[in-house]
């Protein structure tokens, strides 16, 4: 489905032999040109305008906005760093996203492999109140799931955090790649049962590099979609010292009210958001692939 | 899909599958392979949303108390919660509004990427189509809370960026006026910021579905004498119907919970609770005045609201006329 719809976005691109320009075609071309130059200019100028905040003091950002910085602030930087502990929700972060992500991946192409090629009872029971899990809403199981992880002695906690995490990622992650194992051709799982591999083997060595498009998809919108959590720790993870990103940059603006220093709020925006930007524009086009893969389904 | 792959292959192997003899590894296989994430979604997920249906039907409080069945009481008293009816309310405006401006923004500015090139015949392709594509992308990679964040600055009044901008254009009017802090344009102005942070993604997904028709389809509109609008409205938007529909449910439930952005743009639920949210009016209710069983029937509200919404979407879809028909027409 996938490469499809990619090969086919090529004809009317490629498409674009030289011919004859028509008066008609141009006023179109260029109208449209302003209308997505205007979009543009509506996401670019809003992050430009917060990168430039982040260097101004907080008379500067307090005084009139549409000037420049007077001179490049990045004390603002390390103050958002240190001070505001963006550095220790940064770090915490990147913990909890990634052990949660290597989980879930791994969690989720085993569960979706077994319903996917295997049939047993409970099977489709299974697989529909995954996703049924993908569709209700979150709020719904906050207040039981806080009690939950209280039982488990995991509030409060990066392991309850990480583990909830993966729960949660877990429905969409089985849901998506279940398509991929099920699209993979029976002869391999033959051919390599017949090779005398087990079932571990089969699925370690065979069976899960071939999946491998699948699970860079999802594994990216696991990524994106765990990095912006914002309810779960809120609700789960009440400790300061434990904050993420999201949670410790809304904790921050709203101390951030009155007397703070706003200089250093527009740095720890530019501090969450750059890296994740940066990626982006590396990774731009196998994101794009992923986003068109998972719409289509 | 593996079936048709293969005739005839499907029946036989779970035939020898059957066959096969219960080894450790195979067993080994399955405990592990199914037994760890189902036992982690079963503890994590299915479990609190089951217990979230029995603590809706109690009167739990607190931390140390025990907990009475009332019945429909938590219910009841929520029909009668002026504050609770109102984010409803207000959920189901962002549920209404939101996907539909996105979805019409999004698709827009997809068509005019795709077949807004100039030229006569073939239908083409944007210059600079690319460029284009990864800016509105960028707010999908943004945390939801810093874009709410970024725009609440930009709305403040004094040190904001639009009210400058505005008093600059000679809108003086505009000169230190508190978008988010007036009832008038509180609503609007968050929806805005959502808007601004949905278009991009669904711009990209449709940008992929008008692709994916055969540009034949487009050629012979164009013989036929359609107009490039014509062509967008009759052939694009019936194509991608399906596309159209699972994008807006998407949108739909991301309007009905909302929390990030409210939270971010007004915590308090704005002037005269004009943006106040349903999970917003749980999360407070459950976790600063600690009455969950009163919460819990908030989220079985929420989740009713998100599965009619659902409901409502399919339903109007089809009466409309899904897909098949529309497609058989233009054949």
């Amino acid at each position: 489905m996938t490469t499809t719809t990619a090969d086919r976005a090529e004809p009317v691109a490629a498409s674009r032999a030289p011919r004859q320009r028509a008066p008609e075609g141009r006023g179109v071309a260029t109208t449209a040109h302003v209308a997505l130059i205007l979009w543009s200019l509506l996401v670019i100028l809003p992050l430009v305008w917060t990168l430039l905040s982040s260097f101004k003091s907080t008379q500067e950002v307090l005084g009139n906005p549409l000037s420049l910085p007077g001179k490049l602030r990045f004390e603002n930087y390390a103050n958002a760093w240190t001070t505001a502990g963006i550095g220790r929700y940064f770090v915490n972060t990147v913990v909890v996203v990634g052990c949660a992500l290597v989980l879930v991946m791994i969690l989720g192409a085993m569960c979706a492999y077994v319903l996917a090629r295997f049939t047993f009872p409970g099977n489709r029971l299974i697989y529909y109140s995954m996703l049924a899990g993908l569709t209700f809403p979150v709020f719904l199981a906050i207040v039981p799931l806080f009690f939950v992880l209280k039982n488990l002695s995991l509030l409060n906690t990066l392991p309850g955090l990480i583990i909830t995490y993966v729960a949660f990622a877990l429905p969409f992650t089985v849901f998506f790649l279940h398509s991929f194992f099920k699209a993979l051709p029976g002869e391999i799982y033959e051919a390599a049962q017949i090779d005398g591999a087990g079932e571990w083997r089969t699925f370690f060595a065979v069976m899960l590099p071939m999946a491998r498009p699948g699970m860079a998809s999802v594994a990216i919108f696991n990524f994106l979609g765990l990095w912006n959590q914002f309810l779960l720790p809120v609700a789960l993870n009440t400790d300061s010292k434990n904050y993420v990103l999201s949670q410790g940059m809304a904790s921050f603006a709203s101390q951030a009210g009155y007397a703070v220093d706003f200089g250093a709020l527009f740095a720890a925006v530019v501090i969450t958001v750059a890296p994740v930007l940066v990626v982006y524009i590396i990774f731009q086009r196998q994101l794009q692939v992923s986003v068109t893969a998972g719409g289509v389904k | 899909m593996t079936q048709e792959a293969e005739p005839g292959g499907g029946p036989k192997r779970s035939v020898t599958r059957r066959r096969r003899p219960l080894t450790f590894d195979r067993a080994s296989f399955m405990v592990v392979f199914l037994g760890l994430p189902l036992a982690v979604f079963v503890i994590f997920v299915v479990s609190p949303f089951v217990q979230a249906l029995w603590y809706s039907l109690t009167d739990w409080s607190g931390f140390t108390s025990g907990m009475n069945f009332v019945g429909f009481d938590n219910y009841v008293k929520l029909f009668h919660d002026d504050i609770f009816l109102k984010a409803v309310r207000n959920n189901i405006l962002l549920a209404i509004v939101v996907p539909i401006v996105t979805i019409v923004l999004a698709l827009t500015l997809a068509t005019l990427v795709t077949i807004g090139g100039s030229g006569t015949g073939t239908v083409r392709g944007l210059k600079y189509a690319g460029f284009y594509r990864i800016v509105s992308f960028f707010p999908y990679v943004i945390p939801a809370i810093v874009i709410g964040l970024i725009w609440a600055q930009v709305f403040t009044p004094g040190s904001g960026v639009l009210d400058a901008v505005l008093s600059k254009i000679g809108l003086h009017q505009f000169e230190n006026y508190a978008w988010l802090g007036d009832a008038r344009t509180a609503m609007p102005a968050s929806m805005f910021v959502m808007i601004w942070g949905f278009v991009g993604f669904y711009m990209v997904l449709f940008i992929a579905a008008i692709r994916g028709i055969e540009p034949e389809v487009f050629e012979a509109a164009r013989i036929d004498g359609a107009g490039r609008f014509r062509s967008a409205v009759s052939i694009t938007v019936p194509l991608i119907r399906d596309n159209v529909q699972t994008a807006y449910i998407y949108l739909g439930i991301a309007a009905l919970d909302a929390f990030v952005y409210m939270q971010a743009l007004n915590p308090g639920g704005g002037p005269q609770n004009s943006t106040l949210v349903m999970p917003q009016q749980l999360f407070t209710t459950a976790f600063t005045k600690g009455q969950f069983g009163y919460s819990t029937a908030m989220g079985v509200v929420l989740a009713a609201v998100t599965m009619l919404f659902a409901l409502v979407v399919f339903t109007v879809n089809a009466l409309t006329g899904g897909r098949e028909r529309k497609v058989k027409e233009r054949r």
